[in-house]
């Protein structure tokens, strides 16, 4: 039996990654290194005005005198960042006016990845935002959206076209001296998505960005901003994919929201960046700053994260609860195989009266992989009545990996209340018995109890995300017996 | 103590120190203890002091404990005082073989090792590192010595003396062993001493250690304690805190528990100023198991931190964490625990419990429960909850004619309870459940056992 199951675990684990692929498309890069003369460089080849490009410096500046943070359970091999290309797009002979001018090597790439780019995929319902290598490379639905009001356009975009409102925003979450990543970010950072929603609208669709590294030794840097005004409401989906390489490639994004009184924003990662070979070669290295704020009372923030890939994650992403009356949550499913390591969480910071957050972790991990919860919940002197309940569950597969909880709990309010729960366990030989009785093989049953295990994140996923994370999950998991 | 120049770091200040006053330090003590001080000077050179932010000292301000500037006496200066006199143990049942510690060296006159019943030897280290040298060697430093804190690389290099209890193969001890650990002096005053307990393979002890301030001076203590369970041994050890606010105490315990073992240790922190309790256990034998619990009640100024980390290096071991705390005023807390599951350690049944309530808006709690697991066949799970008390307890209360201030006490001390009840010497249960009584109502006062009434 237990041959047999290692068999099966072999053969899954050793299921070939299938965003694998590259593209051979041309690259307008720069070449390697970082200083001051790369990122005016890339702050000109951007056409961007010029408190932009001194926002870029200061963070600079302020990066050279940070150290990288050590206090992750992880294992991060030393990064050469002079060795990383900092500006690598996708070469655009003119401005696109229509999708029949882009390259068709892009669309091929990303029809492979079944992204619908192409407007007559209508059915999709989603509007998206291509990033191929830090460069926005087509936004689509972006005149339906307009008639509402509704922003939706690359960085580069929103810099050249609603520069207020850009100046206003960005860095208001995570500024640039926030951490070691974001500074970096807010240096070097290429494209990215930006959205705003006015008052009182509701988007009627998905809004989407589709993060894809294609050429060799970039460093992906791209920044969300998203702006709900007061009583708006937006769900947004972030996806990724990666070609396999056998070095690692540093993905250090900035992900910033700000809701306005009474607003809605939902966040959703199905985050699978290429994780690396079995013996842990080559893979992403996944640093990313992701917070919002509920700024506005009854404003409401929710994070819904699906992690599978990356060969390191270092992610949490946070809601800083403002307002009174103000949610945060944050769903996350992590899965790690392999010799992939995965430091997340979240961070509930509680300011605002009655402020509540809820934090569902589910870990899952295999192979020789290491993952960690790691989170805060911290409630100020202000935040009378607030709530929060944490439940962050570990699953182990196998007995060579590692699961790990850290939670920080910080209360200064007596009025308020906190309770955090974990457990750790495995699949137990029971339930599979049981669903063995039943005819359901081993494989299958795993997958089964996996899913189970990860619903109550899964539910809380678009529609088509869901299905596509709990397929996912599937390819990752199936036949990998404790 | 001139040679201290305020800008020094503070880690340069005490290699200094160790320099000027080694010859006093090493004649006052024992050759075994002395052969371990040039390694751990090289250690705290190495590591330095805890800063505050660290993982390990998050919240804890270390450096501001060593700030002032406190006298340290090396030499064989014994207190002028009679202790006896002014000290008396309030516990009035509680029937114990009493070993007193003052200001960090064993104080007893002429007897310095006491022979009990059934072959137990308690008393002094340093005399029992000269007379028993072989038992001293087994365990002195090989629990504690591996520790990546500079703290104990310090009481290590300084520590002269401290209390040691050994207890024999398959030996019960009757009566539970006492120790009174004291700080009094004419001056602001650091001590580090270093406790050794040894219950060898089927052995039984029960062991209370009391720390008293008895002047109002400032003090710190930084103190080892290495505690050895062998095969199947039981040890129950309750340790009670209650020095006045200006003191600081840290404390190190290091337990290693060999196979079928039990250790219960329960910390009752009631009165000092900052507490800070480390507390490793290392489970090393299969079916070992292991009880830590901690109860803390604080209030004004008062900060006190519990850091505790379980050691699971064997399968099928047992251990369960239960750490409790009421915060008021602006007095402030930590919770720090962590269970590791080696990698082959499956088979493991571990539970973690923190629970605190905030009195005022001012009280700050921080708890940390941490789960570290490299095994799948294991079953541990934590919870950590931070609230008042609860509305409809105290309702249920209240609507059966009992004022506000009455409920909320009952409350509290069922919350406290829950600890107590674990301490398994049944005078000192009561005693501590009074004690904790009076805490809650605010009744308690440092001054209860002392006959000094110094205010």
């Amino acid at each position: 039996m237990q041959k047999e199951q290692d068999q099966i675990l072999n053969e899954v684990t050793t299921g070939e990654y299938k965003y694998g692929f590259y593209t051979d498309i041309e690259h307008d890069s720069i070449g390697k290194g970082l200083n001051e003369d790369v990122i005016r460089l890339i702050s000109e080849k951007k056409n961007e005005p010029e408190f932009m490009l001194q926002f870029r410096l200061k963070a600079y500046r302020h990066w050279l005198t940070m150290k990288m943070p050590g206090w992750a359970h992880l294992d991060i091999p030393p990064i050469d960042y002079q060795e990383l290309v900092y500006y690598s797009a996708p070469k655009q002979k003119a401005r696109l006016s229509s999708l029949d001018e882009v390259d068709p090597e892009l669309l091929e790439t990303f029809n492979k990845l079944g992204i619908p780019l192409e407007e007559q995929k209508h059915l999709a319902g989603v509007a998206v935002d291509a990033v191929m290598d830090s460069v926005s490379v087509k936004t689509t639905f972006k005149e339906t959206l307009a008639e509402l009001g509704i922003i939706f356009c690359s960085f580069s975009e929103a810099v050249r076209e609603y520069p207020d409102l850009v100046r206003q925003y960005m860095g208001s979450v995570v500024p640039y001296t926030d951490n070691y990543y974001a500074a970096l970010n807010s240096a070097v950072f290429s494209d990215g998505s930006f959205c705003y929603i006015p008052k009182g609208v509701r988007c009627p669709m998905e809004l989407s960005t589709y993060f894809r590294i294609n050429a060799a030794n970039t460093g992906q840097f791209e920044r969300t901003l998203i702006v709900a005004e007061d009583n708006s409401y937006v769900s947004y989906l972030e996806g990724c994919t990666a070609p396999m390489r056998d070095e690692n490639q540093l993905h250090a994004a900035i992900v910033e929201i700000v809701a306005m009184e009474g607003a809605e924003v939902k966040y959703a990662t199905v985050q699978n960046w290429y994780p690396g070979n079995k013996e842990g070669k080559g893979g992403i290295y996944n640093f990313v700053t992701k917070r919002g704020i509920c700024k506005g009372d009854n404003s409401k923030i929710s994070w819904t994260q699906v992690e599978t890939g990356s060969a390191i994650t270092w992610k949490y992403p946070s809601c800083i609860l403002k307002g009174d009356n103000t949610t945060g949550e944050f769903y996350s499913v992590a899965l790690t195989n392999n010799r992939q390591q995965a430091d997340t969480g979240t961070k509930m910071i509680h300011i605002g009266k009655n402020s509540k957050s809820i934090i569902v972790s589910k870990g899952i991990s295999s192979g020789v992989s290491n993952n960690s919860y790691r989170g805060l919940v911290k409630v100020l002197r202000g935040a009378e009545n607030a709530r929060n309940f944490s439940q962050c569950d570990s699953l182990l597969l196998g007995d060579k990996c590692g699961a790990h909880t850290f939670p920080y709990i910080e209360s200064n309010n007596q009025s308020a209340i906190i309770e955090h729960e974990a457990t750790t366990s495995r699949i137990g030989e029971d339930q599979i018995f049981y669903c063995n009785q039943r005819g359901i093989a081993t494989e299958d049953a795993i997958s089964l109890i996996v899913n189970g295990y990860a619903k109550e994140v899964l539910n809380k996923l678009p529609m088509e995300f869901a299905v596509e994370a709990q397929k996912l999950l599937q390819i990752s998991l199936e036949g990998s017996v404790g | 103590m001139s040679t201290i120049t305020k800008n020094m770091s503070l880690r340069d200040q005490f290699l200094n120190l160790y320099r000027d006053r080694a010859g006093d330090i090493s004649a006052n003590s024992a050759p075994l203890l002395n052969n371990y001080r040039d390694g751990a000077l090289a250690r705290l050179e190495d590591l330095g002091f805890p800063v505050k932010g660290s993982e390990e000292y998050r919240y804890a301000d270390i450096e501001s404990v060593f700030k002032n500037d406190l006298q340290k006496d090396f030499g064989d200066i014994r207190v002028t005082f009679n202790i006896r006199e002014i000290f008396h143990c309030d516990v009035p049942d509680l029937d114990t073989n009493l070993l007193l510690l003052v200001n960090g060296r064993y104080y007893n006159g002429s007897e310095l090792i006491r022979k009990l019943p059934g072959g137990i030897i308690a008393g002094s280290l340093a005399q029992a590192a000269k007379d028993y040298p072989e038992i001293v060697e087994k365990h002195y430093g090989r629990y504690a010595g591996a520790s990546d804190d500079g703290l104990v690389a310090l009481n290590t290099a300084f520590a002269q003396d401290g209390i040691f209890i050994y207890v024999p193969e398959r030996v019960k001890s009757e009566k539970p062993i006492q120790v009174v650990n004291i700080m009094i002096s004419d001056n602001d005053l650091m001590a580090q001493h270093r406790n050794l307990f040894i219950a060898e393979d089927g052995a039984e002890a029960k062991i209370v250690v009391c720390d008293h301030s008895l002047s109002a001076h400032r003090f710190l203590t930084n103190s080892v304690n290495e505690v050895f369970t062998g095969k199947g041994a039981q040890i129950n050890l309750t340790r009670i805190q209650n020095e006045h606010n200006g003191s600081s105490q840290i404390t190190h315990s290091y337990s290693h528990q060999e196979a079928g073992s039990n250790l219960t240790a329960s910390i009752i922190s009631l009165h000092g100023g900052f507490i800070r309790n480390n507390i490793f256990v290392t489970l090393n034998g299969e079916h070992a198991e292991n009880h830590s619990m901690g109860l803390y009640l604080s209030d004004k100024g008062q900060y006190i931190d519990n850091f505790v980390h379980i050691d699971h290096a064997s399968p099928n071991c047992f251990s369960n964490q239960l750490f409790k705390g009421v915060l008021d005023d602006y007095a402030s807390g930590s919770f720090n625990g962590r269970i590791l599951v080696r990698r082959d350690a499956q088979k493991t049944n571990a539970y973690q419990s923190n629970n605190n309530i905030l009195l005022t808006d001012d009280a700050k709690m921080y708890s940390r429960p941490q789960l570290e697991i490299y095994a799948d066949d294991v079953k541990c799970s934590h919870g950590s909850t931070m609230g008042r008390l609860d509305d409809n307890a105290l309702f249920y209360l209240r609507s059966r004619g009992i004022d506000k201030r009455e409920a909320r006490l009952m409350l509290m001390f069922a919350f406290a309870h829950e600890v107590i009840q674990n301490i398994k010497v049944k005078a000192l249960q009561e005693r501590i459940d009074d004690l904790v009584n009076k805490r809650l109502r605010g009744e308690l006062s440092r001054c209860n056992n002392c006959a000094m009434k110094c205010g």
